[in-house]
């Protein structure tokens, strides 16, 4: 009886809305399951030689994939970590910005001075310049 | 059992399960996929206290964002079983019953702590987890916090590029 | 319940469209290339999308034996399961959204965020140089694009006060926000072609470099599923673009809400297969420097000009 009353809550900033989701969830996941089971119990199974090796267009490989990689992949998702927190800090602002008026203006333009300025020494100590 | 309290318990043991299986597992690839499993539960678990914008934001800075970090450091590092070193399985007992003794330490503390006696969560409804009443908050009494956390990131920041670039 | 028949109804009716899109999407490249596409089977070349789906379900469903087994399964799961989840808060009309979050755009960032990981573990899993190589590359420019693509929508958001995609939808009722915020729907849309890493943003695919990018081991359903994740995206952009800046389900009284809102759904469609036909691919270091160094830096000048005007008109 509790599941109904879920659904029955009208209260738009209640949690109820989630509830949706996770029916969602269970049928997207539902399908995803069925669609690799159907493959795999329908499909023909043959084993030859070259289907073992990795595919390289026809040229032999050399030692396997697990070696280690350029810094630059590193550093760009360092710099998308801080970028995405301040993008988080600006949610709260954008929905209250109508009441925030201009001090909440001046605020968040000193919050968004302090990213440029250190998005300017990114950009001259070429921590983002992808070919050297 | 009320249907908060199913999914309640639920999620618990999928977080509990999803956590032990982060130390657990042999592949660094395989933790963090735990680890993400991990997160959606505590999500869930925001949800149910109706800490919405917390629990997005949970799903989009720490499973969007640092694990794909985590992933990218784990696909850097050349780690292959053979290169690895291996524990005694006495320092792993004698971990896990380290680790034990603390967690009894922090639930004995939680449980005796005057401040939490006799109150309970506040499920499903609640304006104080919305996006607008934390927006109002945080802009209205915690201005000097939040443009200190701006230059926290601006030395973040700075560290990573110092670190990163070799000139 | 009725919130059930609603989740039914949208991801049959979403799987078709994906379906669709496989004949869509090669009939209306031949038509701006020129040529004839597939015309054979059944009327106008439609049952080619049976053809192709049958295909797929009945190719050998082969894991690499140098491949990690379960990542390997997995990665073309999460990109479907998180697509078709994000069509949750998606307003199709007045009445039928599964569910009207209140923190609605903030849900769809957060699904496209984890849709970087079928990239990623797909690459990996793979066991291979070149698919390691186009995933890195692939997860790089999905990370890079993301960061504007929420601020792009913030602009709008701060117009209309509200996550929820119903009241930024009732808040065009006067005017649509493709005119008050044009330079975000440019850059909204910039970023979503370049989620969806289709054409000209394709490197993670890298169809003449790289082999096959991140999917070169993939084969069957599998590999379908990487395809079916790619048109539901296109799909989702789309919406987002029609809900956000077009008025999503509002238009002229002669036809049905939802109607209005497939039209312009289509309209944007088509618009995703016109970019495939016409531009070229632009080299890596061009997609990440103008990425980084020109959009973020001309999105957060959006948003301040935007706030700056709408404090100003209010006096």
């Amino acid at each position: 009886m509790s599941a109904l009353t879920i659904l029955l809550d009208a209260n738009v900033n209640s949690s109820a809305n989630y509830f949706q989701i996770g029916i969602q969830l269970l049928v997207a996941i539902g399908i995803v399951i069925v669609m690799m089971v159907a493959s795999h119990l329908l499909g023909p199974k043959r084993s030859t030689s070259e289907k073992l090796e990795n595919f390289a267009s026809g040229i032999e490989s050399h030692g396997n994939a697990r070696a280690p990689m350029a810094i630059k992949y590193f550093l760009v998702a360092i710099l998308f970590v801080l970028f995405d927190v301040e993008v988080i800090f600006f949610y709260p602002y954008a929905v209250n910005f109508k009441e925030l008026g201009w001090t909440g203006f001046w605020e968040v333009l000193l919050f968004v001075a302090f990213f440029l300025v250190g998005f300017i020494y990114i950009i001259k100590k070429k921590a983002l310049q992808w070919e050297d | 059992m009320g249907t908060a309290q199913i999914l309640f318990w639920s999620l618990t043991a999928l977080a509990l399960i999803s956590a032990i299986m982060v130390l657990v597992s042999k592949n660094p690839v395989y933790s963090v996929l735990w680890l993400i499993v991990v997160f959606f539960a505590i999500s869930g678990h925001y949800i149910l206290l109706n800490a919405q914008f917390l629990a997005i934001v949970n799903l989009i800075v720490y499973a969007g964002a640092i694990m794909v970090l985590f992933l990218f450091v784990i696909m850097l590092m050349n780690l292959n079983t053979e290169t690895e070193p291996q524990k005694s399985i006495w320092m792993k007992f004698f971990g896990v019953v380290a680790g034990g003794l603390l967690l009894s330490f922090f639930i004995s503390f939680v449980i005796s702590s005057a401040d939490l006696k006799g109150k309970s969560a506040q499920l499903k409804e609640g304006e104080i987890g919305l996006i607008k009443t934390l927006g109002k908050a945080l802009f209205n009494d915690y201005v000097i916090p939040f443009e200190i956390a701006s230059i926290l990131f601006l030395s973040a920041m700075v560290g990573a590029v110092v670190i990163g670039k070799k000139d | 319940m009725q919130h059930i028949w609603i989740v039914l109804g949208v991801l049959f009716v979403l799987l078709n469209i994906a379906a669709g899109l496989i004949w869509l999407e090669r009939r209306m490249l031949a038509m701006w290339q020129d040529r004839l596409g597939p015309n054979r089977a059944g009327p106008l070349g439609i049952l080619i999308v049976l053809a192709d789906t049958l295909k797929l379900f009945f190719k050998e469903d082969w894991i690499p034996p140098f491949a990690d087994k379960w990542v390997f399964i997995t990665a073309p799961a999460i990109v479907v399961a998180s697509v078709l989840m994000s069509f949750v808060i998606i307003p199709f009309s007045p009445s039928i959204i599964v569910s009207d979050l209140n923190v609605g755009i903030l849900f769809f960032l957060a699904m496209s965020s984890l849709g970087v990981y079928s990239i990623v573990l797909g690459g990996w899993a793979s066991n291979n140089k070149y698919s390691l190589l186009g995933a890195l590359r692939g997860a790089s420019q999905m990370i890079a694009y993301e960061v504007f693509m929420g601020l792009s929508l913030m602009g709008i958001v701060m117009l209309t006060g509200s996550f929820k995609l119903s009241d930024i939808v009732n808040a065009q009722k006067d005017v649509w926000f493709v005119f008050k915020q044009p330079v975000a729907l440019v850059i909204f849309f910039i970023a979503g072609v370049a989620e969806t890493h289709r054409l000209p943003f394709d490197i993670p695919e890298a169809e003449s470099e790289l082999i096959a990018g991140f999917h070169s081991e993939y084969s069957g359903m599998k590999f379908g599923m990487f395809f079916i994740g790619e048109y539901l995206g296109v799909t989702l952009i789309s919406a987002m673009t029609a809900t956000m800046f077009f008025g999503g389900w509002l238009g002229p009284a002669f036809l049905p809400p939802w109607a209005w809102f497939f039209i312009k759904t289509f309209a944007f469609i088509l618009f995703f297969i016109l970019l495939r036909a016409s531009l070229p691919r632009p080299r890596y270091d061009q997609l990440m420097e103008t990425g980084w160094k020109v959009l973020l830096p001309l999105v957060l000048l959006n948003l301040m000009v935007t706030g700056a005007i709408a404090l100003w008109i209010r006096g």
